[in-house]
C-alpha cells in the first residue's frame, strides 16, 4: 500500500503535464488550421512547389 | 475565361476549378502601422499542399513581403510587408494563379467568438483531466468496497476532492455565471439545475469526506461538467463556423468605392463614405451606397433592389440605391447617406422587428427545459421531505435528495440538440449550404408553405436568348455590335452567338441601343423605338431589335431562364403537400410566364417590399408557417419576418444576414436537401429528448428509493450521454 503514496502523485503529475501542454497548444493556436497542418508536412522545401502534389 | 485554358492555374490536384480573375481596387483594406502593412484576404479554391505552397511562395517572392501565411482550413490569407508594394499586386498574384481572392476585414464579433471557443475548450480539457483522474481513484474505492480500510478511503476521497474542487470551480464558472445572471432577473434556464447539482454534489462530498463517510460524488460532479462542456463547445464551434462562412460570402461582394477628392480619384472602403461625398461608379460596378446621379447617362440593373428584370435608364437627377449595378457608362454621383445607413433605414427597421419576433421562437430544447426544471426540483424536494417523514436521519435524507439531483442532471438533455445540429450542419456545409443559426433546422422542418422570390431566386437573373432557326445569320451580324456593350441583353446575345469579331466605333446610346457603321451600312441594335419599329414599342417583354440600313428590323426575344432544378423542387414540394407561391416585384407578364412554366397558380407580381411583408403577415394570420426564399434587398424584410428563410449565395448581404441559411451553386436542389436534412434533424432531436426522458423515468425511481450510489450515478450519466450521441451520429445522413 505504501506504493500508493508514490504512484498516485506520479499519475497525477503525468496527467497534469498532458493538460498543461494541451492548454499551451490551444493558446498557441495549434488547432486553428488543422487542414493546413496536415498539408504543410507534404511540402518539400528543397524542391519546386508543384512537386509536393505529384 | 483566360484561366480555364491554363493547365497550371488553380489547384494542381484538380480539387477545385480555377477561378476567373476579377479586378477591383482593394488598397483600402490594408492596415498600416510602423512595423509594416497587413492585409487579410480570403482565398477560395485552395485545397491541398500544392495550393498552399504555390500561393505562399509566389507572394513571398514579392518585394518586401515579410510574412505570407495561408490558413487552409478557413481560407484566410495573412500577408505582411514593408515598403510600397501595392495590395492589388498581392491579390493579383494570387488570382493569377487561378484562385478566387477577396479582401477581408476581420470584425470584433469573430475574435470574441474565437476567444469564447478557446475558453470552452480549455474548460473542457480541465474537466476531462479531473474526470479521468478522479474516476481512477473512485474505481479503486468502488472495487475495494468492503476490503479497503477507512483511512485509505478517506485519503482517496481527500485526493479526489483536491483535484475535483478547483477543476469544477474553474470549468463550472461558465454555468455558474450564466445561472446567476438569469436568476437575478427572476428567470431560470438549463444552467440553474446544472449549477445547483454541481455545487450540491461538491458540498455533500466535502462534508462526507470530512466525516469519513462512504459515498462521495466528486467524480459525478466533474464528469457532469465534462459532458455538458462537450455540448457547449460543439454549439460554439458551429456558430463560429457559420458566422465565418457568411462573412466569406459577404467579402466576395464589392466593398470599395471610388471617391473623388478634388480631382483625384481614390479607392476607399464603403464604410468610410459619408453623406455628400462625390463618388465615381464604373460600368459593371455594384453600388454600395445610395447616390443621386450628377453626371453621366447610363443604365442600371436594379434586379437585386426591386426585383425588376429589365435595366432602367439613368440620367442626372436620378436616384440609385445600393445593390444596383451600373451597366453602360461611368457615372458621377453624390452619396445621399453613409453606407451603413444606405441599405434603407426602413428595411433595417423592418429587419429588427422580424428578428425580435424570431427570437421569441421556443426551441425544442427550451420547451424540454421548462418542463424539466420544476419537475426535477419538486422531485428532489419531495424526496427530502419523504425520507425525513419516513424517519430517516437528516444526513441520509439530504444524501438521497442530492443523489436524485445529480442523477437527473441534464447531461443527455444538454447534448441532445447540439450534437444533432453539429452533424446536420456539417453535412450541409459540405454541400455548400451554410446555416446561420442552430435552431434554423427546427424552424425549417416545421414549414408548410414556401414563398419564392422570382428574379435571381427561381430564375438565374440573367436573360437568355430564345433561339429560333431564322435567327442564326442575323445573330452573328448583331453580335458584332453587341460585343462592345455590357448591357445584359447584349451579353446574352453574345453568349448565344459565341466568339467573333467586333464592329469598329460602336456608339452606345443609353436607354436606346447601339449604333455602328459596318461596310458603309448603318446598323442599329436596341429597343423598338431605336430601330423605328413604333408599332411594337408597347410590348414590355425582353427583346432586342436589329436593323441594317433600311431593311426590315429583326426581333430577338429573351427570357429570364429558370434555374436548373426549379421545376423539380416545386413539383416535389407540391407532392409533399407543401404550398408553393411566387411573390415578385417584377412585371406582371414576366412573373406569369415563370409561374406557368412551373405550373404555380398562386403568384403575385409588382409587389413592393411592404406588399411582401403584408402578404407574409396575412399568411401568418392564416396560421401558415412560411419558408421564404429570396435574394434581393426588397426581400430582406420578408426574409426576417418569415418563420424560416433561405437566401442564395449571390444575394445581397442584408438578405443573407436576414435569412437562416445560405445556399451556394446555380441549382435549387440545395433547397430540398436543406428541407430533408432539417426534418431528419428534427426527428433525431425529438428522439434524443425522448431517450433522455426515458432515462429519467428509469433513473429517478432508483435515486428516490435511495439506491443511487456514486457508481450507479456514474454509469447512468455516461450511459445516457453516449446513447444520445450515438443516436445523433447513427447513419441516415448519407443522402445529404
Amino acid at each position: 500500500m505504501e506504493m500508493l503514496a508514490f504512484l498516485i502523485p506520479v499519475a497525477l503529475m503525468l496527467g497534469l503535464v498532458g493538460l498543461v501542454s494541451f492548454i499551451w497548444a490551444v493558446r498557441e493556436g495549434q488547432f486553428d488550421d488543422p487542414d493546413g497542418a496536415a498539408a504543410r508536412i507534404l511540402i518539400d522545401e528543397d524542391h519546386p512547389a508543384e512537386q509536393a502534389c505529384k | 475565361m483566360t484561366a480555364a485554358g491554363n493547365p497550371s492555374a488553380g489547384c494542381p490536384r484538380g480539387l477545385a476549378p480555377a477561378e476567373q480573375a476579377h479586378a477591383s481596387d482593394i488598397s483600402a483594406f490594408v492596415r498600416r502601422s510602423p512595423e509594416g502593412n497587413t492585409l487579410q484576404l480570403t482565398v477560395r479554391g485552395a485545397k491541398c499542399a500544392g495550393c498552399l505552397s504555390k500561393i505562399e511562395k509566389s507572394v513571398q517572392a514579392l518585394p518586401g513581403v515579410t510574412q505570407a501565411r495561408l490558413n487552409l482550413s478557413n481560407g484566410r490569407f495573412d500577408v505582411r510587408w514593408r515598403g510600397d508594394l501595392s495590395a492589388n499586386d498581392v491579390a493579383g498574384t494570387v488570382s493569377a494563379l487561378g484562385y478566387g481572392v477577396a479582401p477581408f476585414a476581420p470584425d470584433a464579433a469573430d475574435s470574441a467568438a474565437k476567444s469564447e471557443e478557446r475558453k470552452l475548450l480549455i474548460a473542457m480539457a480541465v474537466a476531462a483531466f479531473a474526470a479521468a483522474n478522479v474516476m481512477l481513484l473512485s474505481v479503486s474505492i468502488w472495487s475495494g468496497h468492503g476490503e479497503m480500510g477507512e483511512t485509505t478511503r478517506r485519503v482517496m476521497h481527500a485526493i479526489s476532492g483536491a483535484i475535483a474542487l478547483p477543476a469544477a470551480l474553474f470549468s463550472g464558472r461558465i454555468f455558474f455565471q450564466s445561472a446567476w445572471s438569469v436568476l437575478r432577473r427572476g428567470h431560470a434556464n438549463m444552467d440553474v439545475p446544472i449549477s445547483l447539482a454541481v455545487l450540491l454534489a461538491l458540498g455533500v462530498s466535502v462534508t462526507e469526506t470530512i466525516r469519513g463517510g462512504e459515498h462521495a460524488y466528486f467524480d459525478a460532479a466533474v464528469m457532469l461538467l465534462f459532458f455538458l462542456l462537450i455540448g457547449r463547445f460543439l454549439d460554439a464551434r458551429l456558430r463560429r463556423r457559420t458566422h465565418a462562412a457568411a462573412q466569406d460570402l459577404a467579402a466576395l461582394q464589392a466593398r470599395t468605392v471610388t471617391r473623388l477628392e478634388g480631382t483625384e480619384a481614390r479607392s476607399v472602403r464603403a464604410d468610410e463614405i459619408i453623406a455628400g461625398d462625390i463618388v465615381l461608379v464604373a460600368p459593371g460596378e455594384r453600388l454600395t451606397v445610395d447616390i443621386d446621379v450628377l453626371d453621366g447617362v447610363s443604365e442600371a440593373d436594379e434586379s437585386l433592389v426591386s426585383g425588376e428584370s429589365l435595366p432602367r435608364a439613368v440620367a442626372p437627377g436620378a436616384r440609385l440605391f445600393a445593390g444596383s449595378i451600373n451597366l453602360t457608362q461611368p457615372l458621377r454621383g453624390r452619396a445621399i447617406s453613409a453606407a451603413s445607413d444606405s441599405l434603407l433605414a426602413d428595411i433595417a427597421r423592418m429587419l429588427e422587428a422580424g428578428e425580435q419576433r424570431r427570437s421569441k421562437y421556443r426551441r425544442i430544447a427550451d420547451k424540454a427545459v421548462s418542463l424539466y426544471i420544476p419537475l426535477v426540483h419538486t422531485t428532489a424536494a419531495l424526496t427530502l421531505i419523504g425520507w425525513l417523514l419516513a424517519g430517516a436521519g437528516v444526513r441520509e435524507a439530504i444524501m438521497i435528495a442530492v443523489s436524485t439531483l445529480i442523477i437527473t442532471c441534464p447531461c443527455a438533455l444538454a447534448l441532445a440538440a447540439p450534437v444533432v445540429q453539429v452533424v446536420a450542419a456539417g453535412r450541409l456545409f459540405r454541400k455548400g449550404v451554410f446555416l446561420r443559426s442552430g435552431d434554423a433546422l427546427e424552424r425549417i422542418a416545421e414549414c408548410d408553405h414556401v414563398v419564392f422570390d422570382k428574379t435571381g431566386t427561381l430564375t438565374l437573373g440573367e436573360p437568355e436568348l430564345v433561339r429560333s432557326p431564322h435567327d442564326q445569320d442575323k445573330l452573328q451580324r448583331a453580335a458584332r455590335l453587341a460585343r462592345a456593350s455590357r448591357h445584359p441583353l447584349s451579353r446574352a446575345l453574345v453568349a448565344a452567338a459565341g466568339a467573333g469579331s467586333v464592329a469598329a466605333h460602336v456608339k452606345e446610346h443609353p436607354g436606346l441601343g447601339l449604333e455602328a457603321e459596318i461596310n458603309g451600312v448603318r446598323c442599329r441594335l436596341g429597343s423598338a423605338e431605336w430601330v423605328g419599329e413604333e408599332a411594337s414599342a408597347a410590348t414590355t417583354s425582353l427583346q432586342l431589335w436589329y436593323v441594317e440600313g433600311d431593311s426590315s428590323p429583326h426581333r430577338f426575344l429573351f427570357e429570364d431562364a429558370l434555374r436548373p432544378g426549379a421545376g423539380d423542387v416545386v413539383e416535389t414540394l407540391r407532392r409533399r403537400g407543401i404550398g408553393v407561391e411566387i411573390l415578385s416585384g417584377d412585371r406582371q407578364d414576366a412573373v406569369a410566364t415563370i409561374a406557368s412554366a412551373l405550373s404555380v397558380t398562386d403568384w403575385r407580381a409588382g409587389a413592393s417590399p411592404a406588399d411582401k411583408v403584408e402578404r407574409l403577415e396575412q399568411l401568418r394570420a392564416e396560421g401558415r408557417k412560411v419558408l421564404m426564399i429570396g435574394d434581393g434587398l426588397n426581400d430582406a424584410a420578408s426574409l426576417s419576418l418569415a418563420h424560416a428563410s433561405l437566401a442564395p449565395g449571390g444575394a445581397m448581404d442584408v438578405s443573407q444576414s436576414a435569412s437562416d441559411g445560405v445556399y451556394t451553386g446555380a441549382g435549387l436542389g440545395a433547397i430540398l436537401t436543406m428541407i430533408d436534412a432539417s426534418s431528419l434533424a428534427r426527428r433525431r432531436m425529438v428522439q434524443n429528448f425522448s431517450l433522455a426522458a426515458i432515462y429519467n423515468f428509469i433513473a429517478v425511481p432508483i435515486a428516490v428509493a435511495g439506491f443511487a450510489t456514486p457508481l450507479v450515478a456514474a454509469i447512468a450519466m455516461s450511459g445516457s450521454s453516449i446513447i444520445v450521441t450515438l443516436n445523433a451520429l447513427r447513419p441516415g445522413w448519407k443522402r445529404f
